[in-house]
């Protein structure tokens, strides 16, 4: 296309100077700022990292989201993929995505809401009002404080929570993916005598290789960063702690900037190590004969 | 796949999907329950009782009345619609023009300049909302409508510039030949053909983009700073879901007005959603 020689530049003008203004130098100046006190005066060097890897409160957060970061994605991703072959097999599909899709609608504020609901907790005495304390009691059991007991239970309820929202996006993404592979391929097999069981593991599985590690990586991002079902639910007592909730505290709670600062970058360059683990690995693929 | 007669591992897919099907739907379904009942009812029995004793219970539109009314829901709603509507609006256009150039226009370092941009998009917003933080409040934008407009403008550029120009290289070369031998400008291609052309790609990346703001808290909550004047709903929420002693039938009809929109979205526009959702993982 012809265009005067200045045309592109007015074109890209006002998208370069808001990401300019909105992510590059902000960037820039967090990382300087992560080097010094809390009110941005005094150099100290790396003592705000020392602090992010030895106070007792930011590595229960660093333990929490690497529970995140492996029991996440692991669960979404694998529930997500056997719903997607699943589902094709039967007529009523589309009700069965929609259904397991539709929390992607709801915030994640207002499915923290729902879910604080479900997990809600009252003592012996009373009725319980929480669907799942309803179902232990109807069972012969003591109600149990689904977000209240360490560190285990109630980390791994406040997943089960981020797994309810991203399954049927992992699904779908999976589905798209599944329906892509040649149907001759799949019938081939089975005239051939592969059981369901090897059919997916032998071609569905290799096949959707490239969307698995694309959705890993998301996945684990987002587990990086998880905020809003931890600042609505808990907001990280009870050692559910995250670093995303943690930064927020030191922000506004503790008015630290120079560890708010540490944080973000210490957030930055590990989803940058994982984006880019999946680019090399795209690459090494793509290159391979 | 057609086989008849009965098979052991058909009823055990059906039983699997109904039932992953029913433990998705069943939280929700509590809360829209428990939204219509007596602040009575729900703080003696679970929201199951409907359905044990369907005809002793009492339903009412007194939650959402209050939510509304005495919690200030109404303002927030509208706050909601305030901020979305010009942040999806701003950054579409703006992205549009930058796409334009990047997919079809020649000039230096375009390459560089397009790969730095999308590199950008592994940025957390965490990372970026001290330094913001602290020229809004040189700038007076803290606590203002149009300061989160731009917020969200900035940090949703990268992404929407990165899929409008995957879409717009794969429109075919004739129609800017065409078009340019008729004499049109750039800014005329782009409005009249390459725009109009969009209208699947913007949809998808539009309503991506809504939700994103719709559905935020984190921007909100630092760069508004809780005025009740411009406070959204996913903020209000949040405060309501902090403050003690609120029922169970507050929170919930809540939390559904402040679905409501994002659910309306979902249901009347399912295949763009779910869509823009899948284009815009890279950001979430």
């Amino acid at each position: 296309m012809r265009t005067r020689r200045l045309t592109p530049w007015f074109y890209i003008l006002p998208a370069s100077v808001l990401i300019a203004f909105f992510l590059l130098y902000p960037t820039l100046r967090t990382f300087y700022l992560s080097f010094f006190d809390k009110r941005s005066i005094e150099y100290v060097g790396l003592e705000n990292y020392s602090f992010l890897l030895t106070s007792a409160t930011t590595r229960v957060a660093i333990r929490n989201n690497l529970l995140w970061m492996v029991v996440f994605p692991l669960t979404t991703i694998s529930l997500g993929l056997v719903l997607a072959v699943l589902a094709d097999k039967v007529a009523y599909e589309r009700v069965v995505k929609s259904i397991i899709f539709m929390p992607m609608a709801i915030s994640f504020v207002g499915a923290g809401v729902v879910w604080k609901f479900v997990y809600a907790y009252r003592a012996t005495e009373v009725a319980q009002t929480g669907l799942l304390n309803a179902i232990v009691v109807a069972l012969g059991g003591e109600p149990v404080g689904w977000l209240l007991q360490r560190p285990w239970l109630n980390n791994l309820c406040l997943v089960v929570i981020g797994v309810w929202i991203w399954t049927g996006f992992c699904m779908t993404a999976f589905s798209a993916a599944y329906k892509n592979i040649p149907v001759e391929i799949i019938e081939a097999a089975r005239m051939d005598g592969a059981t369901e069981w090897q059919l997916f593991w032998r071609i569905t599985v290799p096949a959707l290789k490239a969307t698995i590690s694309v959705m890993t990586v998301t996945m684990m991002v987002f587990a990086l960063k998880v905020f809003d079902i931890i600042y609505v639910t808990t907001n990280g007592l009870y050692d559910t702690e995250v670093m995303a909730n943690r930064m927020y505290k030191e922000m506004f709670l503790y008015r630290s900037k120079g560890r708010a600062s540490a944080i973000a970058i210490f957030l930055l360059v590990t989803s940058v190590i994982i984006m880019s683990s999946n680019v090399l690995r795209q690459r090494a693929n793509r290159e391979q004969p | 796949m057609k086989q008849s007669g009965f098979r052991p591992g058909r009823l055990l897919l059906h039983v699997f999907l109904i039932g992953i099907a029913c433990v998705w739907l069943i939280p929700t379904l509590g809360v829209l329950i428990t939204s219509f009942r007596t602040s009575f009812d729900v703080a003696h029995t679970g929201w199951w009782t409907v359905f044990k004793d369907p005809l002793n219970q009492h339903f009412t539109l007194d939650s959402y009345r209050t939510v509304i009314e005495k919690r200030s829901m109404d303002r927030a709603f509208i706050n909601s619609f305030l901020i979305t509507v010009p942040a999806t609006l701003i950054p579409l256009t703006i992205a549009s023009f930058a796409a334009m150039a990047f997919a079809w226009m020649r000039f230096p370092f375009r390459l560089a300049l397009f790969g730095f941009i999308v590199a950008l998009v592994s940025v957390p917003l965490q990372a970026t909302v001290i330094p913001i933080l602290t020229a809004y409040n040189r700038l007076n934008l803290t606590g203002t409508i149009p300061g989160v407009w731009l917020v969200h403008t900035g940090y949703g550029l990268p992404l929407i510039i990165y899929f409008l120009h995957s879409f717009f290289k794969d429109l075919p070369r004739e129609l800017f030949d065409s078009a340019a031998i008729d004499g049109a400008s750039s800014t005329q291609i782009l409005r009249r053909i390459v725009l109009p052309l969009s209208v699947p790609a913007l949809a998808s990346i539009g309503i991506f983009q809504f939700l994103w703001v719709w559905n935020d808290l984190f921007v909100a909550l630092i760069y508004l700073g809780g005025a009740p004047k411009v406070t959204p709903l996913t903020v209000s929420l949040s405060n309501l879901v902090g403050s003690r002693g609120e029922g169970w039938e507050l929170l919930t009809a809540a939390a559904f007005v402040s679905s409501s929109v994002p659910l309306v979205v979902f249901l009347t526009l399912q295949r763009y959603f779910v869509r823009g959702m899948l284009a815009g993982s890279i950001k979430a």
